[in-house]
């Protein structure tokens, strides 16, 4: 069910909430977060709220969309309220601010009458974020604060800004999207024989801030030095990591995109389905830990020991 | 329960994987390079549990690359045809989104064995298959074994597995092995059973499944317990009236005759399932979440279990009669087909049990099953004692009952809180309430299914889940004098009908006490 409310006020758009779950008790109470979503008014809204509404199936949740309207415009706030089949499991709640109502200050006092009281509040900008996430205003209203520097127009620029003005519960995608890479890397690692890694070399496409990442990540963990390579031909994004060791290497590699192998020393090649990530599946994985990620903020700080390699890394086994 | 990672073998004690940091709680624990046999492989359970739960594992990423699956049965199918009963099953239970390339690559893995138990020649062939897999996928010599089997087949399988050199450990390598209920049928047999197994597998290699463990309702009894300040203080005998643990079905028993038949519901399920559900309700906090020490915490437990005497009145058995039940025509058990129709077998079984210990002297635990009841349901209910003094008028808090925090295990999973609250208007009236907590309302849909949960736990080598045999012996060892009894007695179960909540007498069992049964 879809509720317009045109030229309205969140005193408004609280009183029809409330009488929505009297007459119909279409709202369970169930929420565990409020995810405030700030994005432009346009057709990457309707994207992204669909994104909130996958994950809301994970994680019910109450969807506050920010979408900032004309700010030339006379002052103005269009609310709709979504239940229902049009909701996923959680309510979304669009706010469209046009003039004034369309900054930053007026739209996280907009959301503050709009919070679950006592949830946790997660603050997700689907496209451009503000360059120091935790210095917005409705950055502040949130524990943590979720970007994605590869949605923006300038993914490297953006993933700088990441890591500048990176605090605690600050989390990007482009980390998330590395967590299955990771997982196979640290299992591989788990089973003998249990040696030293004393060197590793990252390859990806030359703008993948992910690819940075991970190499980041490994510099930190295993105190070596990491190389970190432009790969030829691959399918987007990671193509291949390599872990030197006395035995031989270990290598993870992904050629098109989306089967993996693993290549280790004395074993036969091992395929792994390893899909890029959508969005939902990632927002989905970012909600269920609401608190700081340490690990995060290690690897970012470890990309300024990773070495740029410039040859590229051939990738046909 | 994920504290103590444990990696396979010696020799990786003191290594430390430096990938991995407690902190880091994206990083979902996969299983190392390994492959799993199932006996049984085209039964019922293989089909609609097992094979899906695989797959589903493998499109949550969780399988490690090269995952072999072997399927071992009398059939006589090629590696295909076997593929092809594994997709059908995948497509018709699997809980995630079916995806072509998670599906190509683990089929990949698939091997079928044709040959029957005492076929010496099979079993080397299956050896021979399950080395060539190491070769060809890198499985390792890693190999669980599940054992989908009944239990009489068990003594000839050991023996196969141990003859083939199949079970045989070395070095890093691993060989588990996978059993389901029943253990046995009574303690003698238990025991029994568990030298059989024991003698080609050590305990630590064997892994009991107990479905219900894997629930994560069951899980999160613990994390109620033992995360919130608000239950542990009044979790005891000062505040706690009785504990009902029910576990019923709506089903009857048609087509499983073979098994049920003489075996009935108190073994079916009182012996593992609910005392499972009971040790965990009752025990102690655990010094922390490895498995050694909460199976320390239930065997504790278990063994301050005692039954409540005279068992004539403290217990309840029942057989369903036919009827209409919910709009269908039922048949009673001895009318189902294969049962004899004078079969004594009980379909309803209610016993009372005290837990011996300081926390909760006096406070009895029911726990009761039985098919062919009301709704499927599965729930404990631990009820409060009143308020030691009410300032209200009698007429104020007639209608108010007992306080009540319910764990609903399945189906709606979640905990229901039921409580007094005042009745809006100009007067004082105290009527109950519930409160609610649904796990699909809070977390929806990322609740696992429990094989999956167990079948990764085995492939990960993490035992807490599992029952170990001092358990499943002490739990018979508590279950036997009410059979005992039972056989003993004259007159067979009392008769009840499909769709009611058990037979009369499990009512009088509870009245005795001035109590009565939860409607669940």
């Amino acid at each position: 069910m879809i509720v317009d409310l045109p030229s309205s006020t969140t005193s408004a758009v609280n009183r029809k909430l409330v009488e929505l779950r009297e007459s119909g008790g279409v709202m369970a109470l169930g929420r565990v977060l409020t995810l405030v979503m700030v994005t432009d008014d346009g057709g990457d809204a309707e994207d992204a709220i669909e994104a909130a509404n996958a994950a809301s199936r994970e994680h019910p949740c109450r969807v506050i969309v920010v979408a900032r309207g004309a700010r030339k415009a006379a002052p103005r706030l269009d609310a709709q309220i979504r239940v229902g089949g049009d909701a996923g499991a959680s309510e979304v709640i669009v706010l469209r601010g046009y003039g004034p109502l369309a900054s930053e200050e007026a739209g996280a006092g907009m959301v503050v009458p709009l919070l679950l009281p006592d949830a946790p509040v997660v603050a997700w900008w689907p496209g451009e974020a503000p360059a120091v996430p935790s210095d917005d205003p409705i950055g502040r209203l949130a524990q943590r604060r979720i970007t994605d520097a590869l949605s923006s127009r300038n993914p490297n620029k953006a993933f700088e800004q990441r890591r500048a003005g990176h605090v605690a519960g600050d989390t990007d995608l482009t980390w998330t999207r590395l967590t299955h890479w990771r997982a196979l890397l640290a299992t591989a690692l788990d089973n003998p024989p249990h040696e030293a890694v004393t060197g590793a070399v990252v390859a990806g496409e030359t703008v993948s801030p992910s690819t940075d990442l991970l190499a980041g990540w490994l510099a930190v963990r295993l105190d070596v030095k990491v190389k970190r390579s432009p790969a030829i031909d691959n399918g987007g994004g990671m193509s291949s990591v390599q872990l030197t060791r006395r035995s031989g290497a270990i290598e993870l590699f992904r050629p098109d995109g989306r089967t993996a192998t693993l290549r280790q020393p004395g074993q036969p090649d091992r395929m792994i389905p390893l899909n890029r990530r959508g969005v939902p599946d990632c927002l989905a994985e970012e909600l269920r830990r609401l608190d700081p990620d340490e690990i995060y903020a290690e690897a970012l700080a470890g990309i300024g020991r990773i070495s740029r390699g410039r040859t590229p890394v051939n990738l046909v086994p | 329960m994920t504290a103590g990672r444990t990696t396979a073998g010696p020799g990786a004690l003191d290594w430390t994987n430096p990938l991995r940091d407690p902190r880091d709680k994206r990083l979902p624990r996969i299983a190392g390079p390994c492959g799993l046999v199932i006996f049984g492989v085209t039964g019922d359970l293989s089909r609609k549990k097992l094979m899906p739960a695989i797959y589903d594992l493998a499109n949550r990423g969780l399988l490690p690359p090269g995952f072999a699956l072997v399927g071992f049965a009398r059939r006589d199918w090629g590696s295909e045809d076997f593929g092809k009963v594994v997709y059908e099953a995948v497509r018709a239970h699997a809980r995630t989104p079916f995806r072509q390339d998670v599906w190509d690559k683990l089929a990949e893995g698939f091997r079928f064995v044709q040959g029957t138990f005492d076929d010496d020649d099979a079993f080397d062939r299956l050896s021979h298959t399950v080395r060539d897999l190491d070769r060809v996928r890198g499985t390792g010599g890693n190999h669980a074994f599940y054992l989908s089997i009944p239990p009489a087949a068990f003594p000839v399988v050991c023996k196969q597995l141990a003859r083939s050199g199949l079970s045989a450990q070395d070095g890093e390598q691993w060989r588990r092995v996978v059993i389901e209920k029943p253990f046995g049928h009574d303690l003698k047999s238990a025991i029994e059973l568990n030298e059989i197994v024991n003698e080609v597998f050590p305990e630590d290699s064997v892994f009991r499944i107990d479905h219900y463990l894997g629930k994560e309702t069951v899980q999160n009894v613990l994390a109620l317990r033992f995360a919130n300040q608000l239950y542990e203080p009044i979790w005891n005998s000062h505040y706690v009236d009785h504990v009902q643990i029910t576990m019923a079905e709506d089903i009857g028993l048609g087509g499983r005759a073979g098994y049920y038949d003489g075996i009935g519901a108190a073994r079916d399920v009182i012996q593992n399932h609910l005392l499972q559900l009971l040790a965990f309700t009752a025990m102690e906090e655990p010094v922390s979440f490895s498995s050694d020490e909460l199976r320390a915490e239930k065997i504790k437990v278990l063994n301050a279990t005692r039954l409540v005497s005279p068992l004539t009145e403290t217990t309840a058995r029942g057989q369903y009669t036919g009827g209409w039940q919910g709009g269908e025509l039922v048949r009673g058990l001895t009318e189902e087909e294969g049962y004899d129709p004078d079969s004594r077998t009980e379909t309803f079984a209610a016993i009372t049990v005290e837990v011996d210990n300081r926390r909760w002297a006096g406070v009895p635990f029911y726990l009761r099953t039985g098919k062919r009841l009301g709704r499927r349901v599965t729930e404990i209910a631990v009820i409060f004692k009143r308020a030691p003094h009410l300032p209200f008028d009698a007429t104020m808090t007639e209608e108010l009952g007992q306080n009540a925090l319910v764990v609903r295990v399945q189906p709606d999973e979640g905990v229901t809180m039921r409580f007094g609250s005042k009745v809006p208007g100009s007067q004082m009236e105290v009527r109950d309430v519930t409160m609610d907590f649904g796990y699909g309302t809070a977390f929806t849909e990322a609740s696992p299914e429990a094989y999956e949960r167990l079948i990764l736990d085995v492939l990960l080598g993490e035992p807490s889940l599992f029952p170990v045999n001092q358990e499943v012996e002490r739990s018979w060892e508590i279950l036997d004098p009410v059979i005992d009894a039972w056989t003993a007695a004259d007159d067979g179960p009392d008769p009840y009908a499909a769709g009611s909540w058990g037979p009369e007498s499990s009512n009088r069992m509870m009245a005795r006490t001035g109590r009565t049964w939860r409607r669940p």
